[in-house]
């Protein structure tokens, strides 16, 4: 099985912790992981902005790049999405502008084997137990994309709730959005915001020390306003979690 | 605000001033999330929930697909039985032709069932220039009417309002249209109702004429649909002698079979009843019985155009049930207002720009109005994307294209005010397509991190004034994997 981690374009330049613990958790399951240096950015800023044809060439890329991978796994719900839902439309309107199949094909390749972290351990390696330690109380936040594009469903709960140590309080209106939505975050940014204002009040109510969560975009959302309101609860993304063992906590 | 839309900013701005009205923001919360759990308790009931749901986003499709067939057999159907139908390409001819068809009766008032087709055309207004007064006879929208306001939800069009504030407007206003609110009125739900009963009632047994809009229309038949909760409707469709009905196009249904679906998906998407209390039905006219005359108006305004966009004709679908309005996080916290039409929340961030055009700056900043949670595609009883059709339509805002106006092919420029985007999201392809280029860039960011300030300039001030920005770590992914793993084994893809 050769797995390659797509670490995403923010993770990369911003959040580094979290693709190290992806390659420390996998490794530690005894996957080999490759990080083909070809990888950039999955092009979700420029398709949701409406830059449709500024995102094809990043699509070529992500093929070209994982072209000789069985599975990709990346640690975030949003950038899977996108490679899974958005990249067949991207594909398909190609086609019909007359600018031929390769695009669609490309597309259909990236979708068959690309997983976002918790559906691969669960879903393709069959662990839930991932041999994790994190003595903190904890509060899960499913993302948007997670939730309704890939359908992750409670995979990443199943995975929190064997994590020893870990004690997973419960988050009120866990599901509605959090407000961030890439460059709605700044196109409408009283909306956003008031959004984020309204998720942070329920995480805080939760008295939890950390907000978990599949998806370092919306954490960096979140994270600003509780820094920006002097809040001690730190955000964590799940891969952090699963990779912290007993006496080596991530 | 007074009775149009005309002239609204764009959404941003009117969104913002909404979030800081804290009454608006309890009444929608409130309300919005009451309705909201109802819905998903109701659903929750049907065992073939997801089975009806696409069945009625398929018999829709195949409607819209054989939109003409099924029009000139309801035409035929409605005129067999006793009805007159009018084809209107556009607003200004759909007015007119009402207008008309008052004055023909020699009456100066009429008596309205709730209609979004309506409002989308400005109906009231016109009718008032020729000094003909419509009387909104919903409760939401008597309300609405009374107050010189707008509505601000497809289903309750007065959500914004609260029971004190709408005992005021009936004390203040009643009497201005009507029968004057009672002595003494308290904004006891009961008294309140009681007063609009009352108020009501005098106009339903003086009207002569009534205009209505419908649900659906069933094609083999001729027979028009309307479901509403309080029987007001069923007044105006049986009490006066002249019916008119303007309906949308998208609105015909082929049989009676295929109205089973939606009078199942409908009520309890909107209200969370499991069957609609007041469903009428007519089919023409009947001696003896209802209306005398019946004029059914088909209203185009921008279907046929919507029609020709293959991503973007799934809004027609639309059966305007509002469970998209009570979960959407946005609207929930903009509130109707902002998105400056009868249709508010997700359907309308799509409907209205393709129905008016996306020139407008208003029209240009709807499709931006979403965070894309997808949270409308998940409720909605027909399976309308939306998501998928915002973004289709922000591509049409930024970059322009081919769209289909009055029938015939336009190339639509790019919206103004997009220009530093634009640069800026190429040169993120460039640099995201050249590795080499994006890890110096990395580094550059790395090795200045202490010198990066702590509030953004310009556009950036927008995220960094009310959320603090991450500071940039003193390695990327990339440059610790090949400080910790050597030098890779570069891969297809891997040149700089």
């Amino acid at each position: 099985m050769r797995v390659a981690l797509f670490v995403t374009c923010i993770n990369d330049l911003l959040q580094p912790r979290t693709g190290q613990a992806v390659v420390a958790l996998l490794e530690r399951l005894g996957v080999e992981v490759a990080f083909p240096e070809g990888q950039s950015c999955c092009g979700q800023p420029q398709f949701n902005t409406g830059y449709r044809q500024a995102t094809e060439p990043l699509v070529r890329r992500f093929d070209r790049v994982f072209r000789d991978v069985d599975h990709v796994v990346t640690p975030s719900g949003s950038c899977a999405a996108m490679v899974r839902d958005n990249y067949p439309r991207i594909g398909a309107k190609a086609a019909a502008e007359g600018r031929g199949p390769e695009l669609a094909d490309a597309a259909a390749a990236a979708v068959a084997k690309t997983y976002e972290l918790t559906e691969f351990l669960v879903d393709v390696l069959k662990v839930e137990d991932v041999g994790a330690y994190y003595p903190h109380t904890v509060t899960y936040h499913p993302t948007c994309h997670g939730l309704r594009m890939l359908g992750l469903g409670d995979r990443p709960r199943r995975l929190l709730e064997r994590v020893g140590g870990l004690e997973l309080r419960e988050l009120p209106g866990a599901e509605e959005c959090c407000g961030f939505g890439g460059t709605f975050a700044v196109k409408n940014e009283a909306v956003s915001v008031a959004m984020g204002a309204d998720k942070v009040r329920n995480v805080r109510a939760t008295g939890a020390e950390a907000l978990c969560t599949v998806d370092n975009s919306c954490l960096l959302h979140l994270g600003g306003i509780l820094s920006r309101q002097g809040a001690a609860v730190r955000p964590v993304h799940i891969a952090e979690i699963l990779a912290s063992t007993e006496g080596n906590e991530w | 605000m007074s009775g149009t839309y005309l002239g609204m900013p764009a959404f941003p701005r009117a969104a913002a001033a909404a979030t800081r009205d804290t009454r608006l923001r309890a009444n929608l919360t409130h309300a919005t999330h009451t309705i909201r759990d109802k819905r998903a308790a109701a659903v929750a009931e049907l065992d073939d929930w997801a089975q009806l749901r696409a069945a009625g986003a398929a018999v829709k499709d195949r409607t819209l697909r054989h939109l003409d067939h099924y029009l000139e057999q309801l035409e035929a159907a409605v005129t067999a039985a006793g009805g007159q139908v009018h084809w209107a390409a556009d607003a200004d001819e759909a007015n007119a032709l009402v207008t008309r068809l008052v004055r023909e009766t020699g009456e100066h008032e009429v008596v309205k069932v709730k209609s979004m087709a309506t409002q989308e055309i400005g109906l009231n207004e016109a009718l008032a220039e020729a000094g003909i007064r419509a009387y909104e006879t919903d409760l939401a929208e008597l309300i609405v009417q009374l107050g010189g306001d707008l509505p601000s939800h497809i289903l309750v069009p007065a959500i914004h309002r609260n029971r004190s504030e709408i005992r005021d407007i009936f004390r203040r206003e009643m009497a201005d249209w009507g029968r004057p609110a009672p002595e003494g009125l308290s904004d006891s739900p009961a008294e309140l109702a009681e007063a609009a009963r009352l108020h009501l009632r005098e106009k339903f047994l003086s009207a002569k004429v009534a205009v209505s809009g419908a649900n659906f229309m069933v094609a083999e038949t001729g027979t028009l649909v309307v479901v509403e909760s309080e029987g007001n409707g069923r007044m105006c469709l049986t009490l006066p002698e002249t019916l008119i009905s303007v309906v949308g196009i998208e609105k015909v249904v082929p049989s009676w079979r295929d109205l089973e679906v939606f009078l199942q998906l409908l009520p309890r998407s909107s209200t969370a009843e499991r069957m609609n209390p007041y469903t009428s039905t007519w089919t023409g006219t009947t001696e003896g019985d209802g209306p005398r005359t019946f004029h059914l108006v088909l209203l185009d305004n921008g279907r046929t155009d919507t029609l020709a966009d293959t991503v973007g004709r799934q809004a027609l679908r639309c059966i305007r049930c509002s469970a998209c309005l009570n979960v959407c996080p946005v609207y929930e916290r903009a509130g109707g207002h902002a998105y400056g039409s009868p249709y508010p929340g997700p359907i309308g961030a799509i409907l209205t720009p393709q129905l008016r055009g996306i020139e407008g700056s208003l029209e240009a900043s709807l499709p931006y109005a979403s965070s894309l949670c997808g949270a409308c595609y998940e409720v909605c009883p027909v399976a309308i994307d939306i998501p998928e059709v915002l973004v289709h339509l922000r591509e049409r805002v930024v970059q322009g294209g081919p769209v289909t106006r009055g029938g015939s092919r336009v190339v639509l420029k790019p919206a103004r005010g997009h220009a530093a985007e634009r640069a800026a999201m190429r040169a993120a392809t460039w640099a995201f397509d050249h590795p080499g280029a994006l890890r110096a860039g990395e580094r550059l960011a790395a090795r200045t991190r202490r010198l990066h300030p702590r509030r953004l300039p310009g556009p950036g001030r927008a995220w960094s004034r009310t959320r603090d920005l991450p500071a940039v770590p003193a390695e990327s992914f990339r440059d610790w994997w090949r400080r910790t793993r050597g030098e890779p084994s570069e891969q297809a893809g891997g040149e700089a």
